[in-house]
């Protein structure tokens, strides 16, 4: 029950998050991403802020046995760097710089529902089954 | 500090950051879990079976909206501006999708939760995902297919 809470309050937190700090705006992140152009490094301080809560998070973690409300913490332990992981980051890169939308900010978007952003929910949602199809192939 | 670049927007990019790293700390340290959207939200939709329970994983997903829904009900409409293009924006959706669980995380479970680890995946996936969406911008840029 209270680790619901804990994921309700983490989700609604992330959304105030991302709508106050003009990720949710595609446009301000293809600026990011438009290196060679007229480049807004807004990103830079939104990924840095986030980075240095967590980076003492990371920390304080180590010093817990246990999550404040569940037994254990259940967290990757995986180091493998592999294609799968490449290939992922450079086909999420592809869609990032297209549409200036990654997971995150696309959904919080359904709620003040603007633009096309639908569409690429839809299409996000159906890519993610698509690969679901090849996991059981394989 | 920043006239290079008039249109940045640093300190509301930094409280924001600050409030999404506060947000993925309440999970980690309150819950045990990653604060990883692309795989919370394949997981509240019910396409991967295992990992964050459901319930945690929907109402995770359900705050994003309830948080977006209540910034711009409080301090008037968020500013968006999205791709021209809706074919662009199909293929973009996709690639994201399949992309992210192919990679296993996506700008918040590597970029945020994972580089923050100083986890050498995460590092190595978010350069990835980072230089290749510089380069798409670049390349789109140069076929004539900018936004503005």
């Amino acid at each position: 029950m209270t680790r619901n809470l804990i994921a309700l309050l983490s989700g609604t937190l992330f959304g105030v998050g991302l709508a106050l700090s003009g990720m949710m705006n595609p446009a301000r992140v293809r600026g990011f991403l438009d290196i060679l152009g007229n480049w807004d490094p807004t990103l830079v301080f939104v990924m840095g802020g986030a980075v240095v809560v967590m980076g003492i998070a990371w920390r304080i973690q180590k010093r817990m046995h246990t999550p404040l409300v569940c037994d254990q913490f259940s967290l990757p332990g995986t180091s493998l760097i592999d294609t799968k992981l490449i290939g992922g980051a450079v086909l999420f890169g592809i869609g990032w710089g297209l549409a200036g939308l990654c997971p995150g900010p696309a959904i919080a978007s359904l709620a003040i529902n603007q633009g096309n952003v639908i569409l690429f929910v839809v299409a996000m949602v159906a890519g993610m089954g698509l690969f679901g199809l090849t996991e059981r192939k394989s | 500090m920043l006239t290079m670049f008039p249109e940045a927007q640093p300190v509301e990019g930094l409280i924001g950051g600050l409030i999404i790293g506060v947000s993925s700390a309440l999970m980690l340290l309150g819950a045990g879990r990653i604060a990883g959207i692309s795989g919370l939200a394949s997981r509240a939709i019910g396409l991967s079976r295992t990992g964050t329970p459901w319930p945690m994983a929907a109402l995770f997903i359900g705050g994003l909206l309830l948080g977006a829904f209540a910034f711009q009900a409080l301090s008037g409409p968020i500013e968006a501006h999205y791709a021209p293009s809706t074919g662009m924006v199909i293929a973009a959706g996709l690639l994201t999708g399949f992309g992210t669980r192919l990679g296993s995380g996506c700008t918040s479970g590597h970029g945020v939760c994972g580089m923050s680890r100083l986890s050498p995946r995460s590092l190595i996936a978010t350069v990835t995902f980072i230089a290749s969406g510089m380069a798409t911008v670049a390349v789109v840029n140069a076929l004539g297919g900018g936004w503005q």
